[in-house]
């Protein structure tokens, strides 16, 4: 079964399809704009979005992307599941294969869970994030926005200071990934605490440093359970040291793009109003996230007859 | 003819005496005659062909979980057994972590009553330092060492608190009882899955570094220059670890050491493929403390080589990362391993594997013994120069989590003679 394509990590797909797929999502953002952005391309197709974590947000995603190549969806959610009453993984996936599912759209807490699933199926995996390991779709949605915000397909001297909670970052880790494959240069921004522990990427603890001359500044969700713990203490001093204050904003060159993954802790990670801040492309994100799950998809599972209106 | 009456044929004979062409006579469980071309007698004697083999002390481990009581899906004490003698093993310790827990003395008399009835090793049950392993209260040391315990671990987890390891080598030392730790200071590895390193930091699972090992390593070495008493330190891992053991010998300490064949043949790259079945605790190093694992061994900072076999069944390895049990097998693939990758001699393969843990365990009054006549018959058979892969369909025991699907192994058990009788012949057991 290692001879099927599948989407799992960015350095598994490689920087020839990472582009290809960035191509084919502007065609994606395309059909999305028509009147009716509903094609035939995976009719007769069934897309599974096994989500064994909660996250609505890429859910929906997907859904509406495989919707939008007319693919017949169906969706199993943590709670719903009898993965609850002691099911195994394995079990689960082999008794939806056995319903005919060509693509398995997987989300799960721990890191790798797509890869031990691919094992057990015949259908292709879309990784929709795995612990803190990969979030692929997510990285392609957010490297598209970046090439279409600046209109140039060349990544090259582009400076990118990322955020936040690193270490627990599987959006951090897939980022990184495909702006470095792309050319750009990333920097990790956070406590040492909130690194990896073994960083290949370069950091600094110090935001305030490269604010002013940075071409992206992706913010990070941090999760304030992580807080008041041995990673950061508690109160305001995460704010005042790695939030995107006003203060800090004024200093954002007029020209950079500010991104978040979503959702979003205001008043933690982000003390100002995005939607009052131009550099701010964090709706486009979200509107491209579907083009690029609706790219994923096609190219794993569709032929190009299918992008004419159905 | 009688089953108790074996000629081992045509092999050469190593042991601390060296290497002889030598054929072996045994009857009622003791070697009676060695020579050079001894007459056969096949109405009288089962003649096992040993041409070209290596004939030498049965294999001890000092590391093998059994999982019986308790945990009979994944191992029994039979099927375990099988996989140690096809092993070449004539003896192995049974880690205590069986549920309920080897710390009291009805447990340890069932799994070494268990074994005795399967009869294909010595099965010889380790006890817990703590009731339950809980890290709390001592086990009854003087009790189970009447009942055949030389051996005592919490394994599976370290022993947490410094002031009690330290009451428990002072009470164990004047009983002259053998402690073992698992070395891992369990406030660092949290919720680990791998070795902190390049790797885990990519692969973005939570890390289990090095030197939550060595600060143990450290703290027992250092019990025991304060109380005198044995500390014998189990499946180290980092180089760093193979350091301070190596020093504590320098300064005379009563400290013994082991490594597993994992340890010294796969490093962390392997989880890259995130199959569990090489997620094991202490976790897969990095190739620098493979390499010196392997230097601890061949120069005796490291005493033995030990398993730490550890048998979980298929579903239990196909969970997530996290929740997958740690461990993987060993008894049956150890002496392919350790050959494969360890540059030396048969003499100190039989150290490492035999002699060595036998001392450490307090079998060495039967085991790992020379080949002599008088010497209780536990012996092991080898075609040295066989190059195999290991089938996990094909495994004596009852589970399959074996990490060298592939891997191309060297050496292999042909025979397998424990107390005098041929428990393995050309590979298969002789129930």
């Amino acid at each position: 079964m290692s001879e099927r394509r599948h989407f799992r990590s960015i350095a598994e797909v490689g920087v020839d399809s990472v582009r290809r797929l960035l191509d084919l999502t502007d065609h994606m953002a395309e059909v999305s704009r028509r009147p009716n952005p509903k094609v035939p391309a995976l009719r007769g197709r069934t897309v599974c979005n096994l989500f064994f974590e909660d996250s609505t947000r890429t859910r929906m995603s997907f859904d509406t992307a495989a919707k939008r190549l007319s693919a017949d969806t169906m969706t199993l959610a943590v709670g719903s599941s009898s993965v609850n009453k002691g099911e195994s993984l394995r079990d689960t996936v082999e008794t939806l294969s056995a319903m005919g599912v060509d693509a398995f759209v997987v989300r799960h807490r721990t890191a790798g869970v797509p890869w031990q699933i691919s094992g057990w199926t015949d259908a292709v995996v879309v990784n929709a994030g795995d612990g803190w390991h990969a979030h692929p779709t997510q990285a392609l949605l957010d490297a598209y926005t970046i090439m279409n915000r600046r209109g140039t397909k060349n990544f090259e001297g582009l400076s990118v200071a990322i955020v936040g909670d690193i270490r627990h970052s599987r959006v951090a880790r897939s980022v990184t990934e495909i702006l470095t494959m792309l050319g750009a240069t990333v920097t990790h921004v956070a406590p040492r605490t909130l690194l990896p522990p073994m960083n290949p990427t370069p950091s600094t603890h110090a935001l305030d440093d490269l604010i002013g001359s940075v071409d992206v500044l992706y913010m990070l969700r941090i999760q304030t359970e992580r807080m008041g713990t041995g990673l950061v203490p508690g109160g305001s001093e995460y704010t005042d040291r790695f939030a995107l204050t006003p203060s800090r904003a004024r200093r954002l060159r007029p020209d950079s793009l500010v991104m978040h993954p979503g959702p979003m802790n205001r008043g933690v990670e982000i003390t100002v109003d995005p939607s009052e801040l131009p550099q701010s492309v964090i709706t486009a994100q979200v509107t491209n996230g579907i083009a690029a799950r609706m790219a994923v998809l096609f190219d794993l599972l569709g032929s190009t007859a299918g992008l004419e209106e159905g | 003819m009688t089953l108790d009456r074996l000629l081992l044929t045509g092999g050469t004979v190593v042991d601390g005496g060296g290497e002889r062409r030598l054929d072996v006579r045994i009857a009622d469980g003791v070697i009676v005659e060695i020579g050079v071309a001894l007459d056969a007698d096949p109405a009288l004697e089962r003649v096992l062909d040993a041409q070209g083999c290596i004939v030498g002390p049965g294999f001890v481990d000092l590391h093998t979980h059994l999982r019986e009581p308790g945990m009979t899906e994944a191992e029994t004490i039979a099927t375990g057994s099988a996989a140690a003698a096809l092993g070449g093993y004539t003896a192995v310790v049974a880690m205590p972590n069986t549920d309920p827990t080897q710390d009291c003395v009805e447990v340890v008399e069932f799994v070494r009553n268990r074994g005795r009835e399967v009869g294909l090793c010595d099965v010889r049950p380790s006890g817990s330092i703590t009731i339950g392993r809980a890290g709390v209260q001592l086990t009854p040391f003087s009790e189970l060492a009447a009942v055949g315990v030389h051996l005592f671990t919490d394994d599976g987890s370290g022993v947490q608190d410094a002031g009690l390891m330290r009451r428990a080598l002072e009470y164990a030392g004047e009983l002259g009882l053998l402690l073992a730790q698992h070395c891992e200071v369990a406030a660092m590895t949290h919720g680990a899955v791998m070795h902190e390193g390049d790797c885990c930091s990519h692969l973005g699972l939570p890390g289990w570094p090095a030197l939550a090992e060595e600060l143990m390593v450290h703290r027992d070495i250092e019990l025991c220059r304060l109380t005198g008493s044995p500390v014998h330190l189990l499946h180290l891992s980092t180089a760093r670890s193979v350091e301070l053991v190596r020093a504590a010998k320098a300064d005379g300490l009563p400290v013994t050491a082991e490594a597993t064949p994992h340890h010294i043949s796969l490093t962390d790259e392997a989880l890259r493929a995130f199959d569990a079945r090489f997620k094991v605790n202490p976790p897969l190093r990095t190739m620098a403390d493979v390499e010196a694992v392997r230097r601890g061994l061949l120069d005796g900072a490291i005493d033995a080589v030990a398993t730490d076999h550890a048998p979980h069944p298929a579903h239990a390895k196909e969970r997530p990362l996290d929740e997958a049990p740690p461990g993987m097998l060993g008894l049956e693939t150890a002496l392919g391993v350790t050959r494969k990758v360890l540059d030396t001699n048969w003499q100190k393969l039989f150290e490492l594997l035999s002699t060595g843990p036998a001392r450490i365990a307090g079998l060495a009054e039967a085991h790992g013994r020379p080949v002599e006549v008088g010497e209780p018959a536990n012996l092991v058979v080898i075609d040295p120069d066989v190059d195999w892969e290991v089938d996990p369909g094909g495994l004596a025991s009852l589970s399959n989590n074996t990490p060298y699907i592939g891997m191309g192994l060297r050496s292999r058990v042909r025979h397998t003679i424990f107390h005098g009788r041929a428990v393995v012949i050309d590979r298969e057991v002789n129930r």
